[in-house]
């Protein structure tokens, strides 16, 4: 490779700045307010040299980080982060340090909620939720490759159908004297039921379509069901939704809110080993592979002789289920839901979780749900940039870590050792 | 009668509108098969450029005619360079990698541009001062069609002919087009793809800025959040027309402006929105490639 000249580089980046500062200059530098339909524009001049520094800056580093990513496609093992990845990986793949850090990890997630108190536990069940979601929204978009932008209206389905269970079988329920408690607990498995007849429901349609078609179709499954679960107010209850929503039952007793976010935490964890362990399983089976088969390449998968219809039910009906599962949990833990919950930025964000933190890869969405969940709780004043942020990190993920920041490990036949010798 | 009248002409306009994002839509789509979630975005910031600039010149006294010309043609500008940015930045180092990619990427410039403009304007709703003439002579039919909505109309039916016409005859539209059919054999034969794609977006930009001033005109009010519900509109107006047909597209937001005002005024105005999404699920059923959309064979 040539040795770039830095003048030139330099320049080139003073060009790009200067472009920044016209094209922001509307929208940065001045500012309109309207009064009595009078148009009135304050300037902000400040803003002026930023956007011309920063544009400077980044420009610079943009061009260095492109060619960085180019180069890396060449030499992939190569540097001190790829030896440091390889020694930490073969560190991290012996079976003892395996056990115990998993060990560590399990018993920090159980002591948690006694170390912290109740507001970062409340913090936490949301994180699991995603991680939940995450994982499910995986199993559509990691293995099978198919674009679900409307995957927050199953977690909707799992979430009104706890919902309505409570406004439409509670008073029955208290009625003849049982806990409502008990609703939830039947609640879980039936909203998983009818979030996965629902993810059939809207398979059959996208069936014969390809990805991007069926990424808009998804979102406009989505986006009807918002608008159904907000206009038939008689049923739903409409935009003000369905509160008082009751918690899990424990033994018959009404737990004190600290102590029944406790519980709920406790319940989230176990969904979570739960859903972990099942799409390990998945992954691993039969239908996982065709799924994965199905991603590479639709047509070579069907010539192989998959299945494709039944594989793309299967994935959604998969994806759904755990989306009604969190859904509930969701329910229990807020006590109060509405249709604003389920929007499309709703969808969009679980599937920030799975491709920033890396489409395919168990950890990595566990690590992304939780990253996107906990950050904005934890930096409070960087609150209003929250979606800029995350739209910034997810194009520059797409762009230089396409595969997320824990990549999927891909199977691999590894053969013998005088292969290798040669 | 008269009622379905008036529903229909609305629905007319409301279908001009949505036909000048659609093109834009159609075209990057059929050039580079991305539906580019930005577009909605960009006509937003066409909108909000148009009254920066529109509310800036005319507070220096500037006569009316004279501020319609310049924020406009300031707007469609920017509106241009936004798109051209965009495609270098998030769309450019994503050629040839999986279509999802870029929809992904896309998405994220989605949302980038519309929280930037939360951000640096305002959340609230903005009213849009209405700078297009009022036509005298069409006062006595101003129940069926006003004269922005006739102004839309023209304005959409002169672009589209200007577009076809380009796209025909001039030799950056038979480069369009020719890349269209296939990249490589177009590169092959000496047509510079990125130039091609680059103008692709400008256009359609270009485009969208349009519909951003005259729709915001048309409806009073502006927020950074209109691109987001426009764009997809417009996006199932042109898979509804078949996606990468330039008549497609104008003929589909008809339809859909159609379908939604009758929905609206025999329905029920609860699911304005939900029309459209439910038109491009059966659609995609009964007719994946649209009305005027040539099938394609998937290949390996």
């Amino acid at each position: 490779m040539k040795p770039r000249s830095i003048i030139a580089d330099i320049g080139k980046s003073l060009a790009i700045a200067v472009w920044f500062m016209v094209l922001l200059f509307p929208l940065m530098v001045m500012k309109v307010n309207v009064t009595r339909g009078v148009a009135q524009v304050q300037f902000r001049w400040n803003f002026l040299p930023l956007v011309g520094i920063a544009a400077f800056v980044l420009s610079y580093a943009w061009r260095i980080a492109l060619e960085w990513n180019e180069r890396r496609g060449s030499n992939r093992s190569g540097g001190i982060f790829g030896r440091a990845k390889a020694v930490g990986g073969a560190y991290l793949a012996k079976p003892a340090v395996r056990t115990g850090s998993l060990v560590i990890l399990l018993a920090f997630a159980i002591a948690f909620p006694f170390l912290f108190g109740m507001y970062h536990t409340n913090v936490m069940i949301t994180a699991f939720i995603y991680v939940i979601l995450g994982l499910g929204l995986n199993i559509v978009v990691g293995l099978g490759g198919l674009l679900n932008l409307g995957y927050a209206a199953f977690f909707g389905v799992g979430a009104y159908t706890y919902g309505l269970m409570w406004k439409y079988v509670g008073p029955s329920f208290v009625a003849a004297g049982m806990d409502p408690g008990w609703l939830f607990w039947i609640s879980l498995p039936l909203a998983g039921i009818i979030a996965t007849l629902f993810g059939i429901l809207l398979s059959l349609p996208v069936l014969r379509l390809r990805g991007d078609y069926l990424a808009i179709i998804t979102l406009a499954f989505g986006e009807i069901f918002r608008m159904v679960m907000q206009n038939s107010s008689d049923f739903t209850g409409g935009a003000t939704g369905i509160s008082l929503i009751p918690r899990p039952w424990f033994f018959g007793q009404r737990l004190p809110p600290t102590k029944a976010a406790t519980y709920i935490y406790f319940i989230a964890i176990v969904l979570v080993v739960i859903t972990i362990f099942v799409v390990r399983r998945i992954e691993d089976s039969r239908v996982g592979r065709a799924l994965e088969a199905m991603r590479e390449d639709e047509v070579a998968c069907e010539a192989m002789g998959i299945n494709l219809v039944k594989n793309k039910l299967i994935t959604f009906a998969l994806g759904a289920f755990w989306a009604g599962i969190a859904g509930v949990v969701m329910a229990a833990q807020t006590t109060y839901i509405n249709p604003d919950s389920f929007t499309l930025w709703e969808s969009i964000i679980i599937l920030m979780a799975v491709v920033i933190g890396g489409t395919g890869s168990i950890p990595g969405v566990i690590g992304g749900a939780i990253l996107l969940k906990l950050l904005p709780e934890y930096f409070r004043a960087l609150a209003q940039y929250r979606m800029l942020i995350y739209g910034i990190a997810m194009i520059l993920v797409i762009l230089f870590k396409p595969d997320g920041l824990i990549p999927r490990k891909r199977k691999q036949y590894t053969f013998a050792e005088k292969e290798l010798s040669k | 009668m008269e009622y379905f009248l008036k529903l229909f002409l609305s629905g007319t306009a409301k279908g001009s509108i949505y036909a000048l994002i659609a093109l834009g839509y159609t075209m990057v789509y059929g050039i580079v098969q991305l539906i580019n979630f930005a577009h909605g975005e960009i006509y937003m910031i066409g909108g909000f450029t148009a009254l920066i600039l529109g509310g800036f010149f005319f507070s220096k006294g500037m006569p009316v005619g004279l501020v319609l010309l310049f924020s406009v043609l300031l707007s469609i500008m920017y509106a241009a360079a936004f798109g051209f940015t965009v495609e270098k930045i998030a769309y450019r180092p994503l050629r040839g990698k999986p279509r999802l990619s870029a929809l992904i990427s896309a998405i994220g410039v989605s949302m980038v541009l519309q929280n930037f403009v939360l951000l640096s304007q305002t959340e609230k709703f903005l009213s849009f001062p209405s700078y297009l003439p009022e036509f005298s002579w069409l006062q006595p039919y101003k129940a069926y069609i006003n004269s922005t909505q006739l102004i839309i109309l023209a304005v959409t039916a002169v672009i589209m002919v200007l577009l076809t016409l380009l796209i025909k005859f001039t030799r950056i539209g038979k480069a369009m087009r020719a890349t269209a059919q296939d990249m490589h054999m177009a590169q092959l034969v000496g047509v510079d793809v990125n130039r091609v794609i680059s103008v692709t977006f400008i256009i359609g930009s270009a485009l969208a800025a349009i519909g951003g001033v005259l729709i915001c005109s048309y409806m009073g009010q502006i927020n950074y959040y209109i691109g987001f519900i426009a764009g997809i509109k417009a996006f199932v107006a042109a898979v509804l027309g078949g996606i990468g047909s330039i008549p497609g597209a104008v003929l589909g937001s008809f339809v859909l402006g159609w379908t939604e005002s009758l929905g609206t005024g025999y329905i029920s105005s609860d699911y304005e929105d939900a029309f459209a999404f439910v038109i491009l699920i059966v659609i995609l059923l009964i007719k994946p490639d649209g009305i005027l959309g040539r099938t394609q064979r998937q290949k390996v």
